[in-house]
């Protein structure tokens, strides 16, 4: 978390106060929650009103994915379609899936070798069944392999179709400019924990008049959809850490491509057989840092021969800390859907790795690394796949 | 030394882990994932998995302030102790799976992976006792047993002999011993384990211990065997070739069973009948009196050798042999032969005394007191 938001969350956490009680305290409490609203409503282009408070991103997605099927299932019967990309996160695909056993009609549109949304394929989808939909979800960018997804034309094809479309943003605030009045988007999630706010709060946005049906029901906080008593400090320290990180997007997000793609060229002319997932990097963050293709502090490569769960404890015993993807709850890496849906080989995929840089990372971050790395992989070569013969 | 705990989930495990953090060492904590469809909680006394073990052992490691992970050894447990268990069973043969699993999955696929990686040893809460032998004479050439600068590693069994598992770590052969850590050998009794583990604030002191084959859900090994191997009905002979009944599949019998034959007929002298033999290439069941079943001569294959052997008529020596985790060990003469596998890797025994429920597959340990010499997979008996 970043100072100012921890300082900001401390503050509040000394206070007394339920944003929803009518006297002095309640009062103040609601103050922090409105004002802390409106920031972020301003800082991602959207209207206060707009702001629907989580508890993060997981529940963000869950309502805009069950809350937009029952509502547009409601509305009419025939919308039984649920629309969303193979690489989604979990908290969208999983919320999908098991709608599948409530009655929707779940569609997995492919992705290229890229990871980017096969819009050939959304197009068809539409034109063939597009009264049939009641909601289609795309990422902004993708949180494992950085692809920047063509939102601008997802929301331009759905739009022709009268369908609402939903964009879980995580990744993308702070990396990249994201503007909810100017996509079109219907719903967008965010989470303040990768912005450098407290795990545990997020928001979906909701355009004013979208008919969502409440997932938690209870006394009708936020907007009549989310209903259960604010965390006032932790909703502080959101709008302050997406506040920062917004306003330092700009610069951050050039000076962390330059960091990435050095990481990656350094990657491949030290390690034999790394291999980039996701768009090429170089090139891919112009200088405004506006149109990237790729986020800018993602780097993937996955090195074949190896196992992620030794890549995982080599690094992690030399003090880097990254990502084999996700695990099962049993903690088990398990190969990334992702990689999958993009058609990459499940033995590759087991040997997969994922960098993230944030504002703390510098040069000797980045040195240390390649210092690292190729005894590493030829280490986690040498104990090889251990589950294949 | 860097060494590589395994964390199963249960106290044992975890004290032996612990031990190893006060003797000094490195320790990394390491949860092996060997089932495909894991279970939320334990059921019953299945032991390690389950996502609570998983769970369990992550605490434990926590505990001891050590690092964790989980390591997925799912396929290859499937393809060495889970397919070992069918095609012995389906071979009318009767495996034991723990003896497998320290021979595939513990001793080779984590042992080696943990090396590759950097680690000097792997450290499991398995009862027995490492002992470091006298020193070899420097002239000789290095026999089995025989590391770090010519001394040699002896497996011997537990300090308590009730928890004794030197029977189901034989297998792994003085070689990978030499690689092995057992903390608890010397432990007294398990009560005294789980009194330190709870001492030491691990979670896990009470959980109940667990003895059912890991990988058989509910424990119903018969169920398991038929949705895997399918049925296959066939007839269950006397010893003269009549038919006295019937059966589903004859992998689901083992020698000694006496309980579950549902013969139709009573033996002519109404005495009980037990299995004694399981032919496959038929697909029939032979049963017949209870005295048929001793047996005074065996033979096994696949011998691991913890001193040095040499195939020979005169090579009998004195031992003690166990054929079932916690039997009894019995008085017995036993010899190198030549076999399948090299000039030494058969096995005869001559049992001093007839001995009872020796069914092919099984582990054969020999012992000099409390030292292991060889271990051999059974292949046939006689009286």
């Amino acid at each position: 978390m970043g100072r100012r938001a921890l300082e900001a969350m401390v503050a509040e956490l000394g206070r007394t106060g339920n944003a929803s009680s009518l006297h002095g305290a309640g009062r103040a409490a609601r103050r922090v929650v409105e004002e802390s609203r409106e920031v972020v409503a301003a800082r991602l282009g959207a209207r206060p009103s707009e702001v629907v408070l989580t508890s993060g991103g997981t529940e963000a997605d869950n309502l805009a994915v069950k809350g937009l099927f029952w509502a547009r299932s409601a509305a009419d019967p025939r919308r039984r379609r649920v629309l969303v990309s193979g690489g989604e996160h979990h908290a969208v695909l999983d919320p999908a899936v098991w709608l599948g056993g409530e009655g929707a009609e779940v569609v997995l549109l492919p992705v290229d070798g890229c990871g980017r949304l096969d819009l050939d394929a959304l197009s068809a989808e539409l034109d063939e069944h597009g009264d049939e939909v009641a909601l289609l979800s795309v990422m902004w960018a993708n949180n494992e392999v950085g692809t920047v997804q063509p939102v601008e034309q997802v929301v331009a094809l759905a739009r022709a179709h009268g369908v609402p479309v939903h964009c879980d943003a995580v990744q993308a605030v702070g990396q990249l400019p994201v503007d909810f009045a100017a996509s079109g988007l219907d719903a967008m999630t965010v989470s303040a924990h990768k912005v450098g706010g407290p795990v545990g709060v997020g928001a979906l946005l909701a355009r004013r008049g979208l008919d969502l049906t409440p997932v938690l029901h209870g006394g009708g906080q936020e907007r009549g959809v989310r209903s259960g008593t604010l965390d006032v400090p932790s909703v502080r320290a959101f709008a302050v850490a997406l506040e920062e990180a917004v306003d330092l997007q700009p610069t951050e997000s050039v000076r962390l491509a330059v960091l990435r793609d050095r990481l990656v060229q350094g990657i491949r002319e030290r390690v034999e057989g790394a291999v980039l997932r996701g768009p090429e990097v170089l090139g891919a963050t112009p200088e405004d840092g506006r149109t990237a293709a790729r986020l800018p502090a993602n780097a993937h490569l996955t090195f074949n021969g190896c196992e992620g769960d030794s890549l995982l404890y080599l690094l992690d015993s030399r003090g880097v800390q990254c990502s084999t993807g996700s695990a099962c709850r049993a903690g088990v890496p398990q190969p990334s859907h992702v990689l999958l849906a993009m058609g990459v080989e499940p033995l590759d995929a087991r040997g997969a790795l994922r960098f993230s840089l944030g504002r703390a990372s510098g040069d000797q971050d980045v040195a240390a690394v390649l210092e690292v790395l190729p005894e590493v992989v030829d280490r986690a070569r040498a104990a090889g796949l251990s589950g294949v013969r | 030394m860097r060494v590589l705990a395994a964390l199963s989930g249960g106290v044992d495990s975890a004290v032996a882990a612990a031990r190893a953090v006060d003797a000094g060492h490195d320790v990394v904590g390491v949860h092996m994932a060997l089932s495909r469809n894991r279970d939320e909680f334990r059921t019953g006394s299945r032991g390690c998995c389950s996502i609570e073990d998983a769970g369990d052992a992550r605490r434990a490691a926590d505990v001891l302030g050590i690092p964790y992970y989980v390591w997925d050894l799912s396929d290859r447990f499937e393809e060495t102790v889970v397919a070992d268990f069918l095609s012995e069973y389906a071979a009318g043969r009767t495996p034991n799976p723990c003896v497998r699993c320290n021979e595939h999955i513990k001793f080779e696929a984590l042992l080696d992976k943990g090396v590759a990686l950097g680690f000097d040893a792997v450290c499991t809460g398995h009862y027995a006792r490492i002992e470091t032998g006298a020193q070899v004479d420097g002239s000789s050439t290095a026999g089995p047993g025989e590391v770090r600068g010519g001394v040699r590693r002896e497996l011997h069994r537990a300090n308590d002999s009730a928890k004794d598992q030197s029977y189901v770590l034989a297998v792994m052969g003085p070689d990978r011993l030499a690689r092995a850590m057992f903390p608890l050998g010397e432990a007294p009794s398990k009560d005294e384990v789980r009194a330190e583990a709870a001492a030491r604030g691990l979670g896990v002191s009470d959980k109940p211990d667990s003895y059912d084959i890991c990988f058989v859900a509910d424990g119903d090994t018969q169920g398991f065997l038929r949705e895997r191997l399918g049925t296959r009905p066939g007839d269950v002979v006397d010893t003269e070739g009549t038919v006295v009944g019937a059966h589903d599949g004859a992998y689901a019998y083992t020698v000694g069973q006496r309980k579950g034959l549902a013969l139709g007929r009573p033996a002519p002298d109404g005495r009980p009948r037990y299995v004694l033999d399981v032919r496959p290439a038929t697909n029939t069941v032979v049963v017949g009196a209870a005295e048929l079943l001793t047996v005074t001569a065996l033979q096994a294959d696949r011998a691991v050798w913890f001193v040095p052997v040499v195939s020979s008529d005169e090579g009998w020596f004195g031992c003690s042999v166990q054929v079932r985790a916690h039997g009894t060990p019995v008085p017995a003469h036993a010899r190198a032969v030549s076999g399948a596998q090299g000039p030494t890797s058969g096995v005869e025994v001559r049992l001093d005394e007839g001995l009872r429920g020796v069914a092919p597959g099984q582990s054969v340990v020999l012992y000099d007191g409390t030292r292991v010499l060889g271990q051999a997979t059974l292949t046939a008996s006689s009286r």
